[in-house]
């Protein structure tokens, strides 16, 4: 299948929608289908292969905030050009909703073209202002995918209709293996190897935003007040944004040598760290839809243990690929960190179960899933055309 | 000034050529909209028919029990036999009697165990014609919405920029896919 995706912000800037174009067209390509992404570029950024660019963007502000975007003749041009040459049997259009490439992709193409909406966005009054022209180029889109719910209640809201979801994938493969971070013994000691020695009596881990109260480190924190006292070698190993002395303060005095804030790490110090902790908590107090965190965790193979919230429960499968405690109870939470720590083959059963129920969030899932919208848009084999002028 | 009519003349005439021009981009939009329905019907349809042909696959291929085959042969028979009228209840049947066969303990398990990859290959099948008939309806549905919308809207009630084109009805059913 001929494929042409469009990213509506530039590549070389790190952001989640571009990640996810990245990961889903190299996913797509590993499945032997051809894909062209455009994407807004700057002129001296190397692109993969797959991919060409449509000029730079304009940091313009937008909506709130200063946003990096692509419009304009010169852009409109290159992207009504590449549907021309592209001959593609479906257009995947990402974030049409911005005032970017795939609103422009929209304008200028005709036949099955597929939208995924990563944001929720809230109903502006331009929004309203614009609609007619908003709405022309967003109601050709034939088959609209969310990927979240939040994403997809809010489109559903401001836009009617209805969207399919299909969730981010996470490249499960990056986390699979990594060394520890040094310093730690790691979770698995090699085979062979010697029996830990003193001073390891076993590690909890945290990764998240520390000055964010949802994200739940103060449980955690009290729950290590209980713990530490109980087992002199327990360590802990937090990493995340967040002000480093602030945390160290909301410790007590005699505890604060074994607690060890990292601060915020670099992708591949993020994989390490998963591999250095002997138990990976994940103390959310809610508010979460999805649990990125905590699928990458599992991915690494780590033993999780998480607060009981509805999308916690989802990932782990009940308490199946991963230990639940009731959401903000501290003391559960140290008893049920207690229990793990004492109880290696329990931790390999769950650290098994866990690498095992996050393969449907792989990106090769996904992508099964994606290139069944393609399919199901596509049916009529009639592929993607250059649309008139003022349609 | 002997001129003024002819200002006149050219100051409506460009106003009738804009609200021409105005009404026939609604137009066009409108019967774009209407092609989307058709289109999305289509696909709709060709989900459904290669979803009863999965399940009548499944239901001869002699994996399964002979009395769980004919649950299934009947449902995928109904739904593909079904007038116009109750359609949609057959297809829901299907879709139940697809999830009471299939979420059996342990029946995903057996099935692929079963056979030189021949039960794998009919899972793969009714997986992913169970997940398109999803996809399939929820476009078609957001088609007909926005078709309904804009059948709604003012200009659409008073020119006749609808054609004869009948006001699509949503397609309701029960298509949650069984767990593959």
């Amino acid at each position: 299948m001929r494929v042409g995706i469009v990213c509506p912000y530039t590549w070389n800037v790190p952001g989640g929608v571009q990640q996810h174009i990245g990961d889903l067209a190299e996913a797509l390509i590993a499945l032997g289908h051809d894909v062209s992404v455009i994407t807004p570029a700057d002129d001296d950024a190397r692109l993969p292969p797959y991919a060409v660019s449509a000029g730079r963007a304009v940091p313009v502000p937008y909506n709130g905030s200063v946003a990096r975007l692509a419009f304009g003749f010169l852009s409109a041009g290159r992207v009504r050009r590449w549907i021309h040459e592209g001959g593609f049997d479906v257009l995947h259009v990402h974030e049409p909703a911005a005032p970017s490439l795939g609103l422009l992709a929209c304008w200028a193409a005709d036949g099955p073209i597929v939208g995924t909406f990563h944001a929720s966005f809230v109903k502006s009054r331009a929004l309203s202002v614009m609609s007619p022209i908003l709405g022309s180029a967003l109601e050709k889109i034939t088959g609209r995918i969310a990927v979240s719910e939040a994403a997809r209640t809010s489109l559903v809201d401001h836009l009617g209709g209805d969207a399919v979801l299909v969730p981010n994938g996470v490249a499960t493969e990056r986390y699979a293996m990594a060394d520890p971070l040094p310093g730690w013994p790691g979770r698995v000691p090699a085979a062979g190897a010697e029996p830990r020695g003193h001073g390891d009596g076993g590690t909890l881990g945290f990764l998240g935003r520390m000055d964010e109260p949802r994200k739940g480190l103060d449980v955690l924190l009290r729950a290590f007040e209980i713990l530490g006292r109980r087992r002199p070698d327990l360590r802990l190993l937090l990493a995340g944004p967040g002000d480093a002395d602030d945390v160290a303060a909301r410790v007590s005095p005699d505890l604060r040598d074994r607690v060890v804030i990292l601060g915020m790490v670099s992708e591949a110090d993020k994989v390490r760290a998963y591999h250095s902790v002997d138990v990976f908590v994940a103390p959310n107090l809610g508010g979460e839809s999805f649990g990125i965190v905590l699928v990458e965790a599992m991915s690494a193979g780590a033993p999780i243990l998480a607060s009981d919230i509805e999308a916690f429960d989802r990932v782990l499968l009940g308490g199946r690929a991963g230990a639940l405690f009731p959401v903000g109870d501290h003391e559960a939470l140290a008893s049920a960190a207690a229990a793990l720590l004492d109880d290696p083959a329990r931790r390999k059963q769950l650290s098994a179960e866990a690498r095992a129920a996050v393969r449907v969030y792989d990106w090769s899932a996904v992508a099964r899933d994606v290139l069944r919208v393609y399919e199901t848009v596509a049916l009529s084999g009639a592929g993607v055309v250059e649309s008139g002028l003022g349609a | 000034m002997s001129y003024d009519w002819i200002i006149d003349v050219l100051f409506w005439v460009a106003v009738a050529f804009l609200v021409a021009v105005y009404v026939s981009w609604r137009a066009t939009r409108l019967d774009r909209l209407h092609v989307r329905v058709e289109t999305a019907r289509a696909a709709l349809d060709a989900a459904l028919v290669r979803r009863a042909a999965a399940a009548l696959e499944l239901a001869a291929s002699r994996l399964l029990d002979p009395a769980a085959s004919l649950v299934l042969a009947t449902a995928a028979h109904e739904a593909r036999t079904a007038d116009a009228d109750n359609r949609e209840f057959a297809e829901s049947d299907l879709s139940r009697a697809l999830r009471a066969v299939v979420d059996q303990p342990e029946f995903v398990g057996t099935l692929t165990a079963h056979g030189a990859g021949e039960g794998e290959a009919v899972l793969d099948e009714l997986s992913s014609s169970a997940a398109k008939v999803a996809y399939a309806r929820r476009f078609y549905n957001d088609a007909v919405s926005q078709a309904r919308i804009a059948r709604r809207k003012p200009l659409i009630r008073i020119l006749p920029l609808a054609g004869r084109a009948p006001l699509p009805d949503f397609f309701e059913i029960d298509d949650d896919p069984p767990g593959i």
